[in-house]
């Protein structure tokens, strides 16, 4: 079965329970967000997801992608991807760089893709900018897009807009979820901001 | 394998300084079988305790090494105290790491060039102001008291401390809590011994042991500066070690052992005294006195540091004006005749022990590199900090070097890897390391590891998430703790003389051996390419990322 699935998940950390058990269906195409307030261990389950988690948590449960268990799956095997609530662009690479970073290594034309993706930004022309001249919203276009480059089966969102500024917020909003919705990929998103949840449009689980 | 890195690290590195004091501690108790002793006893130390002089020697051991650290200690405080927030502090900020970068070999000839009796400064004021018409007849380098060592190593110590404050003052959250301060009525310089010192002490507690185990125990610098007869304590024992009769070796040894305990107690009894202030002040931290505004200590605490700053880069200038002296009669300001021809004479021996200090230096920084990026990672993939046992890589620096030095030749001799290139490296990389380890753990702890999870999500593998990003993202401090790890390599006078067994040469021992000689101008030669060659590789290393990183703002 596609989609992303996961049964059971439980966080500890030094002994005690930070979250779950919990477990989620998202179907491909699915949005589905997760509130809670801060500490409540959402940001965790995405890094359990990537197969990031610190070594300081114990994590039980399982978690499925596409129908493989993700147990033991290296993060850069699983093809997840996440968005953080700072763009993260990596600054000793330029714009284009930071896209071509994220395209697979055996993809050809890569520049196209580049290119491509550049013009689905509006950042036509930007590839050789350095990542800091660009405003707040232009670098988090560019992040959304370095991330769907790698052509992850998921995308998970930590708090994506929380950084902007609120007249941004509203569009980069529209901007993010048109963009996963094309690409028909389940999404996972973790805020605690209701207008977030709103804009996402799916199913909504509160801790 | 990664795991296997700080365990590794420790082994290279604490094996060999154990051994080494093993090896001074045998034949100082009496087993030594190649000059016939079979026996444990005392009897080495009686015939060490009955060397005329060793009294005075030690004496001036101790004296000149709690004055120098203590000095050093107050200055660095003073001046942060005076100035931090002013644009001075900035300036002198950017003087810290040209000083730090220059051998104090170096800087101890220059500054024997300024103020020895015939020096640039006695040139400068006479016969106008002092009425000499030829060199007064007074001690002021070698002086008895040590005064002129104690200078010596204030010119290297200062800024040492200074940068290890500023990296302090970093960490900690200074400028809110002296802002409240002052907001309260406390004058800058009492905000600062009231609020500052008592936060940033702990973390210079190592550093400032590390100076004072130096100032105890170096040699180079005390060759140059202190009384010939009788020296400092280890002066007198590389004397003996280097003494053609094997008469000295043994009492050298338990002179070896008693440098290390002097060091030991020493560190102990500034503990002591570090106690018994913290005690003392407890009430005055909280007894409400404001402190007047000290317009006269801050002044006072400025212009001691600019005079330090000042004779350390003149002392830089003398060597070179030296080197291009023909002649320079006694009273006139600068020399009479110039010539490139000191430069043209040395250059072909110049070569060698120039090739030497390169080497010796880039292997031995490689090593540190490599092994301390592979622990730091490591403690980043493990999560776990080994901080307490990484602590033990401060052992050489607080160890006294020819305490265990002169066990580790008769051991490297007995291994037969006296004398070779893998003996020379590795006892560079006893002090480089652990420079190039602390230079490295800050920048390397405090990356972002989001960085690394958001490419590794990225479909990047470890090896190209590490070669992509974190060596590119972090290049700046490597190539900062490389040009350290160069420098402390190409200071080092001790161990290239005990691990190379005379066989290699340095700028450093040649600048030392010539130090003892009379002719400046081939001694400024010598010196003032001692000095250049690190500053030379200090400004490549910061300018690589400076070019490759012109266009990119976030890297600055």
């Amino acid at each position: 079965m596609s989609g992303l699935a996961f049964r059971d998940v439980t966080l500890h950390v030094a002994g005690k329970k930070l979250l779950g058990p919990l477990s989620l269906d998202l179907a491909p195409g699915a949005v589905v967000t997760i509130m809670g307030p801060s500490g409540s261990g959402k940001s965790s389950l995405l890094a359990y997801l990537c197969g990031t988690l610190d070594r300081a948590f114990a994590a039980t449960g399982s978690a499925m992608l596409d129908g493989t268990d993700l147990t033991g799956v290296a993060p850069e095997k699983r093809r997840i991807g996440i968005l953080f609530q700072d763009d993260l662009l990596f600054p000793h690479l330029s714009v284009a760089g930071n896209l071509a970073f994220a395209i697979p290594a055996n993809a050809p034309d890569r520049k196209v893709l580049v290119d491509a993706a550049l013009a689905e930004a509006e950042l036509d022309g930007y590839g050789a900018r350095d990542p800091t001249t660009l405003s707040g919203g232009q670098r988090a276009r560019v992040s959304l897009m370095r991330a769907l480059l790698a052509e992850p089966r998921a995308i998970l969102l930590d708090e994506p807009f929380s950084k902007l500024d609120a007249d941004l917020r509203g569009k980069m909003r529209e901007f993010v979820f048109a963009h996963i919705r094309m690409r028909k990929i389940p999404c996972l998103m973790v805020t605690h901001d209701e207008a977030d949840a709103a804009a996402a449009g799916g199913y909504i689980l509160r801790l | 394998m990664l795991r296997l890195a700080p365990p590794a690290t420790l082994l290279i590195f604490l094996a060999p300084i154990v051994a080494g004091l093993l090896g001074t501690a045998l034949p100082a108790f009496g087993w030594f079988p190649a000059l016939g002793g079979h026996e444990f006893g005392f009897a080495v130390f009686a015939r060490l305790f009955a060397q005329p002089g060793l009294g005075t020697s030690v004496a001036l051991t101790l004296f000149t090494g709690f004055l120098a650290t203590a000095l050093s200690l107050t200055l660095a405080l003073a001046f942060c105290a005076a100035a931090y927030g002013t644009r001075g502090f900035a300036t002198a900020q950017r003087f810290l790491a040209p000083l730090l970068a220059t051998p104090h070999a170096a800087l101890a000839i220059g500054f024997a060039f300024l103020v020895a009796p015939s020096g640039w400064i006695a040139r400068l004021i006479s016969p106008e102001l002092s009425g000499w018409t030829r060199p007064p007849d007074i001690a002021t380098i070698q002086d008895p008291l040590g005064l002129a060592f104690v200078a010596g190593l204030m010119l290297k110590e200062t800024p040492y401390l200074l940068l290890c404050l500023v990296a302090a003052i970093g960490q900690a959250d200074l400028a809110r809590s002296l802002a409240t301060a002052r907001m309260l009525g406390y004058g800058k310089f009492t905000a600062w011994a009231k609020i500052a010192i008592p936060r940033l002490y702990p973390q210079i507690r190592l550093p400032v042991y590390a100076v004072l185990a130096f100032a105890l125990s170096n040699v180079d610098v005390a060759l140059i500066l202190v009384p010939t007869n009788p020296p400092s304590l280890s002066v007198l024992i590389v004397r003996w070690i280097s003494d053609p009769h094997l008469d000295l070796f043994l009492p050298a040894t338990a002179a070896g052992l008693l440098l290390f305990a002097l060091v030991v107690v020493s560190i102990g009894v500034w503990r002591l005294g570090e106690i018994a202030i913290a005690h003392l002040a407890r009430d005055w931290l909280t007894n409400g006195e404001r402190g007047s505004r000290g317009a006269i200590r801050n002044s006072t605490a400025r212009a001691m540091l600019a005079l330090l700053f000042g004779l350390a880069i003149a002392a830089l200038i003398a060597l070179a004006v030296w080197s291009f002296t023909l002649s320079w009669r006694f009273p006139d300001a600068l020399p009479d005749r110039w010539t490139n021809a000191n430069w043209l004479r040395e250059a072909p021996s110049l070569a060698a022990p120039a090739t030497t200090t390169l080497f010796v230096a880039l292997c031995a920084t490689a090593i540190a590199i490599l092994l301390s990026v592979l622990c730091l990672e490591n403690e980043i993939r493990t999560g776990k900090r080994a901080t307490k046992a990484l602590a033990l890589l401060y052992a050489p620096l607080l160890i006294p070097q020819v305490s265990f030095l002169i066990g580790a030749q008769t051991l490297l001799v007995r291994l037969n890897l006296d004398g070779g290139f893998v003996a020379l490296v590795w006892a560079h990389l006893l002090f480089v390391l652990p420079y190039v380890f602390l230079a490295l753990a800050d920048p390397w702890r405090a990356l972002d590891p989001r960085y690394a999870r958001i490419a590794a999500c990225l479909g990047a593998s470890p090896l190209r998430v590490f070669f992509a990003v974190k060596i590119p993202l972090l290049l700046r401090p490597l190539m900062v703790a490389a040009a350290i790890g160069f420098a402390v390599s190409a200071a080092l006078y001790l161990p290239t003389l005990f691990a190379g067994s005379g066989r290699w040469t340095s700028l450093t021992t040649e600048a030392v051996t010539l130090a003892s000689g009379g002719d400046r101008r081939v001694l400024g030669v010598y010196a003032f390419t001692q000095a250049a060659l690190p500053l030379i590789v200090y400004a490549m290393a910061l300018a690589l990322p400076a070019f490759l990183y012109r266009n990119r703002k976030g890297m600055a």
